[in-house]
């Protein structure tokens, strides 16, 4: 579908180097990062509006490298909605139909499916100017699919949004990209976003992208220390290996698997650490004494630090489960893993 | 901020005395001539036909800097190139130069010796005390400011609107007239309005390429010297009230355009 090749861009600060990147037909596909790692570039340079330096970028196989914006097919819809200020929320809706050879009866079909799926039916008269958040964004989704796209870029749709909003336009745009056949590419830097729109994702950091693959690929088995620790795997250590144990200083943690090298890191998700007063009876292989060095209220949970000979370990745990152990500085915890919840790359 | 504070009974004084010093002396002046001197004053032909002169030669310079400054002002507003600052630096010029300056400048290429007051002569346009000196001299001098005030709108005007444009299909052209042009209408009307302005003003540029026509300006100097004060005062009355009622009446057009938009 989206098919981008040995992509190179060098706008002043803004760079993307060396981009390969292969989107399916009708996929929803993610783009994650930090702020100037050059995801927005990136789908800029998709819609044609900033010229590349090298690199091909294929659309259903056909190389529009070349082809100005309009020719291209490819919808956007930006973080700050762009709603067009002197137009009515019909004449947005409506714009690109005047740049289109579409079917009247076909046109007017679409319009009113878009009309009752986004919820617009009450807006069509009014001007941009007092609508919400919400309500923008919607008319500003509807304007991109009036014209059928075969792409659709979305830069942060969700992040200018109260919460309220927010889950109403995420469950829009599922239902959207649903019903469609067009392609999403979206860009968004929140997780639980991304883990319930995503077929697959990919992040990128200064200009380059770090890893492509399933959502569960990138949680779960992070590429580099990058990506693991962008992706909230707190746990994050160097390690030696040998046999089918890693070594970080003097600890001995059992991966009940022989890495391929012989250093490299280890990462665990915090969610994946429990703490217990006694050893537990379990499978888990990995069980250590240590120190409580510090506690953080996180609103849904807390993180708790544990100090186990010089190695800090990160373990998020329910403030209900926090009382019951009375965990507070100072104490000491056993804290267990499994084997399978340790990532090594 | 405390009302009893020294500051603010500083800033008040030096508000109140800028106030005076701009108000006093055009209050003196619109309100010197007598009813009947106004009437008499309005009734003589030439004093109409210079005031008439003064507004349609700033209108054409307006007009003119629309056409050939929108470009530019987009150009600048849009795009970063190496020499951008240099640019702009030439188009201020006029606004810096003294303006005996400027006509002696346009001058010096109008004359027969200058290949492009040559082929100005070849073509049956003369520059020297014709309404088109006048024009060009007031272009000259008024462009900067449309140029500017419009360069500034383009700029309040999110380019991601044009990409958007773009990416449903519309071509660059068909973007700047449905997007472009009607959100910066506001700003291009206050940039004809601050051209035209500049261009009625002025005085010593023209009075060095075109004594005759006489424009508004040079007539009232032209009083001033052969009959004193009191003979200048009522053209500069009746100039200063048209283009006061002019101005208001296009402010009220864009004002009413703002809400609509």
């Amino acid at each position: 579908m989206i098919k981008i090749e040995n992509l190179n861009i060098h706008l002043g600060e803004f760079n993307l180097y060396d981009i390969n990147l292969n989107i399916e037909e009708n996929e929803f596909f993610i783009l994650m990062g930090p702020t100037g790692a050059g995801k927005t570039v990136l789908l800029e340079a998709i819609a044609g509006l900033i010229p590349t330096k090298s690199g091909t970028i294929y659309v259903r196989n056909k190389n529009i490298t070349k082809l100005p914006p309009e020719k291209r097919g490819i919808g956007i819809v930006y973080q700050d909605h762009s709603l067009f200020p002197h137009l009515t929320v019909l004449d947005n809706i409506t714009y690109g139909l005047h740049f289109h050879k579409i079917d009247k009866a076909q046109a007017e079909k679409r319009l009113n499916r878009l009309v009752k799926d986004l919820n617009l039916d009450h807006l069509l008269k009014r001007l941009p100017l007092n609508l919400s958040g919400g309500e923008l964004q919607r008319v500003a989704l509807a304007r991109a699919l009036m014209v059928n796209p075969s792409v659709l870029l979305l830069d942060e749709p969700l992040s200018s949004l109260d919460t309220s909003f927010r889950e109403e336009i995420r469950t829009g745009l599922k239902r959207l990209h649903k019903d469609s056949n067009v392609t999403f590419l979206m860009v968004t830097h929140d997780f639980a976003e991304a883990l319930s729109l995503a077929d697959r994702a990919a992040v990128m950091n200064n200009g380059i992208i770090e890893q492509t693959g399933s959502m569960e690929d990138i949680l779960q088995r992070p590429d580099s220390t990058f990506v693991a620790d962008f992706v909230g795997m707190k746990n994050l250590f160097a390690a030696q290996f040998r046999d089918t144990k890693a070594i970080i200083n003097n600890l001995e943690i059992e991966l009940g698997r022989k890495p391929a090298n012989s250093h490299g890191y280890i990462a665990i998700r915090p969610e994946d650490i429990v703490l217990s007063k006694e050893k537990l009876a379990s499978s888990m292989r990995n069980s250590f004494k240590g120190n409580v060095t510090g506690v953080s209220d996180k609103g849904l949970y807390y993180e708790v630090d544990i100090m186990v000979k010089k190695v800090t370990f990160k373990s998020s745990i329910t403030k209900s489960s926090l009382f019951e152990l009375g965990i507070q500085e100072g104490i000491e915890v056993l804290l267990s893993f499994k084997s399978t919840a340790i990532h090594n790359f | 901020m405390r009302s009893k504070e020294t500051f603010f009974w500083i800033t008040i004084s030096c508000g109140i005395v800028i106030m005076a010093f701009i108000l006093i002396p055009l209050v003196e002046m619109m309100t010197a001539p007598s009813f009947a001197m106004l009437k008499e004053t309005i009734k003589d032909k030439d004093v109409v036909r210079s005031i008439w002169l003064s507004i349609y030669t700033a209108g054409l310079a307006a007009i003119i800097s629309f056409i050939f400054g929108t470009p530019l002002a987009y150009l600048l507003a849009r795009t970063d190139f190496t020499g951008k600052r240099f640019v702009e630096s030439i188009i201020d010029l006029p606004i810096v130069i003294p303006h005996p300056v400027v006509g002696i400048a346009i001058l010096s290429i109008a004359g027969r010796n200058h290949w492009i007051g040559q082929i100005f002569s070849d073509l049956g346009i003369r520059i020297m005390g014709s309404v088109t000196g006048i024009v060009v001299v007031l272009t000259f001098v008024g462009l900067p400011f449309y140029v500017n005030a419009v360069k500034n709108g383009f700029e309040s005007i999110s380019p991601r609107l044009e990409n958007v444009s773009r990416s449903l299909g519309a071509s660059m052209f068909s973007t700047f007239f449905r997007i472009t042009f009607p959100l910066a209408w506001r700003s291009m009307l206050i940039g004809i309005i601050m051209c035209s302005a500049r261009a009625i003003s002025e005085f010593g540029a023209v009075v060095i390429v075109a004594y005759h026509p006489m424009i508004a300006p040079v007539m009232i100097y032209e009083r001033f010297e052969a009959y004193g004060l009191k003979y200048s005062q009522p053209v500069a009355v009746w100039l200063v009230s048209i283009c006061l009622i002019l101005f208001l009446a296009l402010r009220i057009l864009t004002l009413h355009n703002k809400k609509e938009a």
